[in-house]
């Protein structure tokens, strides 16, 4: 098990692994996966593991992490000026987004709904929108035991973590032989944000016909985008044979099992790394980077 | 016409599951999936015919007309979502950042940039052995989920009101955001499912912040409870010191993979540990609700 590279005339390259962790549905094992997976790589690797499940994060009870940095990630909302506001309206018109309305008697912003795209102090003709910054959430970076770790969490109440997800991003660097990136469930929006200009998915769904329906939709997002993928079963079921039918039908890689075990649940309930709990699943993680490392080569 | 929202903050705790047994357990229900990203309730309801499907259109997204385009790159720098990028000699949208709010438009110099309808999803209304099911499909990688959802409450709301039915069933999406939000606005009484884990417990407490921020009445059910007692026995005084109506918990039960596996809801499998306990969490519920 070793970082991936590629040999030019300038010598090796480092290339820097980004592999996001998905799954259509929640509760599939995303966090188990990429908490596990950065602990085994951490061993001969420089790791780098974000939670993007800015919504409910949880990695991070699973670690002992020295945050060493906390900031706002913020949104920029309009406030307008009523002294020089002439009422004329043109800003609703051309909000998208149904955010600043306008009355007869002022001008109402609803910030939930400002994506903060500055279209409405941009049109104003007599300049009467300045922005003020609003905080939408916070990034905290810091270490644990084995590797660096940073991770977003969405302010209550805030509709979407997709710009926390875009800025926690920035800390990914070439510094890191590997970086690990937990996304939230579903495959909208916040779970594109994390996909962007990463160079593996691993899908973690679970033998269930619930499963096989998520896991199918998050197949054809990660096909759409072209991300080369492989699929990791938890809590696998023999009895539940369409699972593995369809990948072997459709040719898809199946990177690791994970069997159903209470054991297993329970470690997990009580916040441990099941790595360290088991010989048998260390090495079942560490043939998962090598699949891993396999498909996308 | 009261409204019920199954919800949780972290995914797989079983809000399907239990949803689908309601559906069974409640005698004239509208069922509503509200889990636009990973729909699953038809699953359980089967079989399931499809009556009638809607488009959803999401927020529009820009387009470059390459005739008229300079390259003079000032909507890359003025694009606030990153959604612009210089690709070998031209400026492109990238329609996953894009999030359709026109300023590009606004200030291109040449006129070059529109922005164009973006077909989002669809939603359908289909009929189940336990009646109507509104349920729909984002397309994968689309924004504005909560908008989707809206939509399927506005059709699951008017089917009740045409039908006279007694409650609304929400299978919730998760998390904290605007697909879970829309869920439970305005519901009558929300249902937090969680897991005895320290992720439950942790996502558990910021559903229950955002409930409370948006004064929705509800309660919590325990599953899997006996997985880790301990972390169980937390949960519950925690809901206790804060006040929060524990429903009830419901314990593993194997049957549930076996039912889900057959598509039935648990709750027909009359032997299985788990429906009795889900009865006495619905007889809790139409208390609330109904006062009956």
């Amino acid at each position: 098990m070793h970082h991936m590279y590629i040999t030019t005339v300038e010598g090796e390259i480092n290339l820097s692994l980004k592999i996001a962790i998905l799954s259509g549905k929640g509760g599939t094992g995303k966090t188990t996966v990429s908490t596990n997976l950065a602990k085994v790589l951490s061993k001969n690797m420089k790791v780098l593991l974000l939670d993007a499940d800015v919504e409910e994060p949880n990695d991070h009870l699973f670690y002992n992490v020295t945050f060493e940095e906390e900031k706002s990630v913020d949104v920029l909302i309009p406030k307008v000026n009523k002294e020089t506001c002439i009422l004329c309206g043109l800003c609703a018109r051309e909000c998208q987004f149904g955010a600043i309305n306008v009355f007869e008697k002022g001008v109402l912003v609803f910030q939930n709904l400002c994506h903060g795209c500055g279209v409405c102090s941009k049109i104003c003709p007599v300049r009467a929108i300045d922005e003020e910054p609003k905080s939408l959430g916070k990034l905290k970076f810091g270490k644990t035991d084995f590797f660096d770790f940073g991770m977003g969490l969405l302010n209550i109440g805030e509709p979407s973590g997709v710009r926390i997800i875009r800025e926690l991003k920035k800390y990914i660097s070439d510094d890191y032989d590997v970086t690990i990136i937990d996304a939230p469930p579903g495959t909208s929006c916040p779970v594109v944000e994390v996909l962007q200009k990463v160079d593996f998915a691993v899908l973690v769904t679970e033998s269930s016909p619930f499963g096989l329906h998520d896991l199918k939709l998050a197949i054809s997002l990660v096909k759409e985008m072209e991300i080369p993928y492989g699929v990791v079963i938890n809590r696998y079921d023999p009895a539940f044979a369409e699972l593995t039918k369809y990948l072997e039908g459709e040719k898809i890689p199946l990177l690791m099992k994970i069997d159903f075990d209470k054991k297993i649940a329970k470690w997990y309930s009580e916040g441990k790394l099941i790595v360290d709990q088991s010989e048998e699943l260390l090495r079942s993680f560490e043939l998962l980077y090598e699949n891993i490392t396999e498909v996308f080569a | 016409m009261k409204q019920i929202a199954i919800i949780s903050g972290k995914g797989g705790t079983g809000k399907t599951t239990l949803s689908a047994s309601l559906s069974y357990l409640f005698q004239n229900p509208v069922m509503s999936d509200c889990d636009v990203d990973a729909s699953n309730l038809h699953l359980l309801l089967s079989p399931v015919e499809l009556k009638q499907s809607y488009e959803y259109y999401g927020g529009k997204k820009a387009e470059i007309d390459y005739e008229k385009c300079t390259n003079c790159g000032i909507c890359k720098d003025t694009c606030r979502f990153e959604a612009i990028d210089f690709q070998q000699d031209k400026y492109v949208i990238n329609e996953y950042a894009c999030e359709g709010c026109k300023l590009c438009v606004l200030t291109c110099p040449e006129k070059a940039i529109k922005l164009v309808e973006n077909l989002a999803g669809y939603y359908y209304e289909s009929k189940s052995p336990k009646g109507v099911l509104v349920h729909g499909d984002l397309n994968p990688g689309e924004e504005t989920s909560g908008g989707l959802v809206a939509e399927i409450r506005k059709k699951s709301f008017s089917v009740g009101e045409n039908l006279k039915k007694d409650v609304i069933i929400i299978d919730g999406a998760p998390g904290i955001g605007c697909p879970a939000t829309s869920s439970v606005a305005g519901v009558n009484y929300a249902i937090i499912v969680t897991e005895p884990t320290l992720s439950g417990f942790h996502d558990l407490q910021r559903a229950v912040e955002t409930l409370k921020k948006m004064r929705v009445k509800f309660g919590v059910v325990i599953n899997k409870f006996d997985l880790n007692e301990s972390v169980s026995s937390s949960l519950e005084e925690w809901c206790f010191s804060e006040n929060i109506d524990l429903l009830g918990k419901i314990p593993f039960d194997e049957m549930v993979n076996l039912a889900t596996r057959e598509a039935k809801p648990i709750i027909l499998y009359e032997d299985s540990i788990s429906s009795k306990y889900i009865k006495s969490i619905y007889q809790k519920i139409s208390q609330i609700l109904f006062n009956k």
